[in-house]
């Protein structure tokens, strides 16, 4: 398990399938790579053996998308013991998750949905990556959605709760920055008193993505988590104020949809980097 | 909360009552974001498994059909790799494709050829390996052959993998005719999941060596009694197997060679 404050800056990539042979014919020029952990759960094939040549290459992040931590149902263990096993094959420097659920009554929903922030939730989020963390054996970094709704039930704020299963649970946080923007324009809230507000040492990693504008039903500002654009200038923005507070992070450009060239991605990794050698901790 | 939430993701018109927006907006707008995320995203999942579908039906027509699977039958798992093995189904009971009744075959060719490409590795069989067996005629009958973890046989009464195979590739393609019954061992060979067509016998005989029949019972069950003039090849089946490395073991029921 690495320091959650790595001192030196470290950057990288979410692993496209269309980069990974040209990654691996030049040396991309990156520190780590993340992948979808349930991108990789299958019995075998090409995607495997690729991944297998990545992680002797580069360290790892296995970030998951799938285990529904906010869900109302006991978590999956046929899906715990998946994440085992890529684990277990891969030893991926990180391991993380989100505050979101995704699954309900046996169908998978294939989104990060949110859950309302209350006393219930928090124990029921507390009691899966307390389940999660000990069979798989290891410290799970727990992801601030972006979100588009909020609940009339909700009686703590994200922070707070993010807070509160850190101290609880002993896991850390994987700081998405895109995320925190996101959902502080959609909510009409504060993202520099969101990241402020968080457990700085818990911070394990951070996450740089693009998002798509949109109005909602007063016309004000609506954003989409898209992964499908640039890193934002106010992303970036507050990126730095983040990494003044914390120190440098790991930090990971994500790009799922409209992917361009692994050169593009790479130049967005080093300006990530050049954040981190300018920031003032 | 969940239950109203997850019901209302799929169903256009459920409402979720509790939510709250901070500048007193109606939620339905915002909910809609997380319901086009849902379907939009597992439609993309059935459009990359399913692109000669998709590209034979137009690509409106495609997101419309797969909406609506994806709407009636949303994955079980997080792991979308196997995602769509109902839609062959679903393709067979929708309206507006019955001039085109090869479609379920089709998409059940391009689901064949997604899970070979993530099925489990194995050895394949050196050529030599059956020699002793060879030698051996009265034991060849009770030997089951083991087939890589990838092979599928697909046999449709639809021309499916002509069609399939002219959409591969750069460029214009041209339909071919589809009244013709065909059949395809789908594996994965090296990096690839491949379609090799085959004589409808040797697809029979295929699918029944997947299922760990004996190499004489396959063999006879094989042979269509009601179809005129129609017989297995089996050395060429045989050779068929060991060159594309689909053979991965062989096991005795009757007796070893070497014994």
């Amino acid at each position: 398990m690495r320091d959650a404050a790595t001192a030196s800056p470290s950057v990288g990539l979410g692993l496209k399938s269309a980069h990974t042979r040209e990654a691996l014919a030049r040396g991309a020029v990156v520190d780590f790579f993340e992948v979808h952990a349930e991108n990789f759960m299958v019995d075998g094939g090409p995607a495997l053996r690729q991944l297998d040549q990545v992680r002797a290459r580069w360290p790892l992040s296995l970030h998951g998308v799938g285990l529904s931590l906010g869900g109302e149902a006991p978590l999956d263990v046929a899906h715990l013991d998946r994440l085992k096993r890529l684990i277990e094959r891969f030893e991926p420097a990180w391991f993380s998750e989100h505050l979101a659920w995704s699954s309900h009554g046996g169908r998978w929903l294939n989104d990060l949905l949110p859950l309302p922030y209350t006393a219930d939730t928090l124990a029921r989020v507390c009691r899966h990556v307390d389940e999660a963390q000990s069979h798989l054996g290891r410290r799970l970094l727990l992801e601030n959605p972006s979100t588009y709704v909020q609940f009339e039930t909700s009686t703590m704020d994200e922070a707070f709760f993010l807070c509160e299963v850190v101290r609880r649970t002993g896991c850390g946080l994987l700081l998405d920055v895109n995320n925190a923007y996101v959902s502080a324009v959609n909510h009409g809230g504060d993202a520099r008193a969101f990241i402020e507000a968080l457990p700085s040492a818990a911070i394990g990693e951070i996450h740089l993505a693009g998002f798509a504008e949109d109005v909602d039903a007063a016309g004000d500002r609506l954003l989409i988590d898209s992964h499908g654009a640039p890193v934002a200038e106010a992303v970036w923005a507050l990126y730095a104020h983040a990494l003044n507070l914390l120190g440098p992070r790991p930090t990971l450009i994500e790009r799922d949809h409209d992917v361009p060239l692994l050169s593009v991605l790479e130049a967005e990794a080093q300006q990530a980097r050049a954040a981190m050698q300018g920031a003032s901790p | 909360m969940n239950t109203a939430f997850a019901r209302a993701l799929l169903d256009p018109w459920a409402t979720v009552r509790g939510l709250r927006t901070w500048n007193g907006s109606d939620p339905s707008v915002r909910l809609d974001v997380y319901r086009n995320n849902v379907v939009s995203s597992l439609v993309e999942a059935l459009a990359d498994t399913f692109p000669v579908v998709r590209a034979v039906v137009g690509d409106a027509p495609f997101r419309a059909l797969a909406a609506g699977h994806v709407r009636a039958h949303p994955p079980r798992s997080p792991v979308l790799a196997h995602y769509g093995s109902g839609f062959a189904t679903w393709l067979v009971d929708a309206e507006g494709l019955a001039a085109q009744p090869w479609l379920p075959d089709l998409a059940r060719l391009e689901f064949a050829r997604v899970q070979a490409f993530h099925a489990a590795e194995a050895q394949a069989l050196g050529a030599d390996t059956l020699t002793p067996w060879l030698a051996r005629p009265d034991a060849l009958p009770g030997l089951v052959l083991h087939l890589h973890p990838s092979v599928q046989v697909l046999a449709s009464a639809w021309a499916v993998v002509s069609l399939w195979a002219a959409h591969q590739g750069p460029g214009p393609t041209t339909s071919p005719p589809m009244h013709e019954a065909e059949a395809a061992l789908v594996m994965r060979a090296g990096d690839d999941a491949v379609v090799v067509p085959v004589a409808s016998a040797t697809a029979r005989w295929v699918a029944r060596l997947c299922r760990g029949l004996p190499l004489g019972l396959a063999v006879t069950e094989a042979i269509d009694p009601v179809e005129a003039g129609d017989t297995l090849d089996l050395g060429a089946s045989l050779g068929l197997l060991l060159r594309l490395g689909a053979l991965t073991g062989a096991t005795a029921t009757t007796g070893d060679p070497d014994t």
